[in-house]
């Protein structure tokens, strides 16, 4: 039995609608319009145990309402959903002490204190073994290399350093499911680096569950073995990173290293090309052409060196949201 | 039921932590509570001084006479006994703390984790005050003592005194459990400031802590009464007017009794509006 399942969930809110201006704003203390939206419309999906799955879409396309669903914060409109065999939205405390969520944008911890005492705390909210508790912390705060900073006030921690106290915070009791939502939201290169290792090996040490939300396709691509689109509250695409790349992406991108500069000069004519940068050139080919133009050039010109590759993710995933919006609105006008 | 309390002890160590973090604000906050009164005491000073002169029409009863049955004496006992009454039910940044959390999203790490609000909220708040309390012990025992010649009647009898703890107690859960309501309406609107305002207007006027009820009109309507039925007399007239004698007999064990109900009441209404907010609630903010 799937670990995460979810059939026919919606949730819209109602959100209030004001015109700029003062007169506007005077009229809204008579009179108020709100507008319907609708954050997640009738989503379905089951996730297994031991998957870490991705929720990727355009800000405000219901990922982390999906995420405050499957976490109990607030009431669907409609549908079911079960995580662990409980219904997140009654929050019993069973189903509570079993996951975990971590926003990136949300402070858990006591600000003016050191991130043990919130360490602490948790402990006993979560009713966790003194020994095991101990253990955990250990491994974790190794895993994040944060000991040294165990007695520093939170509020005197860099961004990253806060990031890896919340992880730890929120995994000190075990999660069997965790949902992060951003959770390296404006961090370094080093640190992302750092907090993906860290998840990565965590997933692969535990099996657990894992949901994550992120703009950052590094994350994802070092993460999730399945992406879940979501877009205007709607699942759009559901598969594996690579499924996604070889639907949504018609291209390739060759770039080529040719023995003889002069050659550049009958390649510049190709449709597409990237860039220039002699000897090298790039250009961009129908995905079913490769074989065709490639044969074409080599049989020539002399070439040093030959790599085709994927667009990048970046681009390939905004086309898919796009696309997506597009889809959307046209079932919108219908 | 141990391992609940476990937590509880937990948080309520943190809070004190928390509280003791940030020492020169809270003497600095501790000391100027003493200033508001003083100029109440001030006032009445001059307004007994101007009744008492003679000449002056109403002074036939001479330096002591009384207003609303206090003497200068009394008064400024009475003003003092409202600090302690307040030092339990006042309930700083109670209400605004709880409305800001609701907004920007901060309430959601209590539907997260298996522990609840209020239970949170209180250790808090009990940790808080006891801080307070013991840095505020020495302020207190200086001004009381050199102020002991204005309680001319003394320790209030045992019975009394018991009467007197238990309404200081049942006031700081009735500051809190109100405050508690005022800020879960925040679920409903998300601005709440004014509502606390109304709060802080009706509690300035009708507790006793501006001036003691029985300054309250009793004509046209029985002003009075009304405020006897009402829970804001009990944050700060109530307890003070006990230690001072001047609620005595079965009007004592009455108003402990209504403040009693007040109490039950608000506890179980916050649970009501507990249970409903969450269910409107949309987890603001991310």
């Amino acid at each position: 039995m799937a670990i995460i399942e979810i059939k026919n969930l919606s949730k819209s809110y109602k959100v209030y609608q004001k015109n700029e201006g003062l007169a506007a704003s005077i009229k809204g203390l008579f009179h108020r319009e709100y507008r319907k939206v609708h954050a997640v419309r009738d989503i379905n999906f089951s996730v297994e145990e031991g998957e870490f799955v991705a929720f990727l879409g355009p800000n405000g396309a219901g990922k982390t309402t999906t995420l405050k669903l499957l976490s109990g914060v607030i009431n669907p409109d409609t549908g079911e959903a079960t995580v662990m065999g409980h219904v997140p939205w009654e929050r019993h405390n069973e189903y509570r002490r079993k996951f975990a969520l971590v926003m990136g944008q949300k402070n858990q911890l006591w600000w003016d204190l050191p991130a043990m005492e919130s360490f602490r705390l948790n402990q006993h909210i979560y009713k966790v073994p003194k020994a095991e508790f101990d253990k955990t912390r250990d491994e974790l705060c190794e895993m994040l290399d944060v000991q040294r900073l165990l007695s520093q006030p939170v509020r005197e921690l860099s961004l990253g350093e806060r990031m890896k106290m919340e992880l730890i915070a929120a995994l000190l009791h075990q999660p069997d499911v965790l949902f992060l939502d951003e959770p390296t939201i404006g961090l370094d290169v080093i640190a992302q680096h750092k907090i993906q290792t860290f998840l990565k090996d965590y997933q692969k040490e535990r099996n657990n569950t894992i949901i994550l939300t992120s703009h950052y396709m590094k994350d994802i691509e070092a993460l999730c073995n399945r992406v879940v689109i979501i877009a205007n509250g709607s699942i759009y695409h559901d598969g594996s990173l690579e499924q996604i790349v070889d639907k949504f992406s018609g291209q390739k991108v060759v770039t080529l290293q040719m023995s003889d500069i002069r050659s550049l000069n009958s390649l510049k004519r190709l449709p597409n090309v990237l860039e220039v940068e002699a000897p090298r050139i790039k250009f961009r080919v129908d995905r079913d052409e490769v074989g065709r133009v490639l044969s074409e050039i080599l049989s020539s010109h002399r070439v040093d060196d030959v790599v085709v590759e994927d667009p990048p993710l970046e681009e390939v995933i905004s086309n898919v949201f796009s696309e997506a919006q597009k889809a959307q609105e046209a079932e919108m006008a219908k | 039921m141990l391992a609940d309390a476990v937590t509880w002890w937990t948080f309520f160590k943190i809070s004190i932590n928390e509280r003791l973090v940030y020492r020169a604000d809270f003497m600095l906050g501790t000391l100027m509570r003493f200033l508001p009164t003083l100029t109440q005491i001030f006032l009445w000073w001059a307004i007994y001084d101007v009744i008492s002169t003679p000449g002056s029409a109403d002074s036939a009863e001479g330096p002591d006479k009384a207003i609303a049955g206090y003497r200068y004496g009394e008064m400024v006992a009475y003003y003092l006994m409202v600090i302690i009454s307040r030092a339990f039910s006042s309930m700083p940044g109670l209400t605004s703390g709880i409305a800001q959390q609701v907004r920007n999203g901060e309430v959601k790490k209590f539907l997260i984790q298996p522990v609840d609000m209020q239970g949170c909220l209180l250790m808090q708040r009990i940790a808080h005050k006891l801080v307070y309390y013991i840095i505020a012990i020495i302020p207190f025992a200086i001004v009381f003592y050199s102020c002991g010649g204005f309680f001319e009647r003394g320790w209030p009898p045992a019975d009394v005194q018991i009467v007197f703890y238990c309404a200081l107690i049942l006031g700081f859960l009735l500051g809190f459990f109100l405050e508690y309501c005022l800020g879960l309406i925040s679920f409903w609107f998300l601005e709440v400031t004014s509502l606390t305002f109304i709060y802080m207007l009706m509690n300035f006027l009708l507790s006793g802590h501006m001036f003691p009820l029985e300054l309250l009109p009793t004509e046209p309507f029985n002003a009075r009464l009304i405020v006897d039925f009402l829970p804001f007399k009990y944050l700060a007239y109530f307890p003070a007017a006990v230690f001072l004698g001047k609620v005595e007999g079965p009007e004592m064990y009455q108003g402990l009794a209504i403040l009693t109900g007040w109490v039950v009441f608000f506890i179980a209404l916050s649970r009501v509006l507990w249970w409903r907010g969450i269910k409107r609630y949309s987890g603001y903010g991310g």
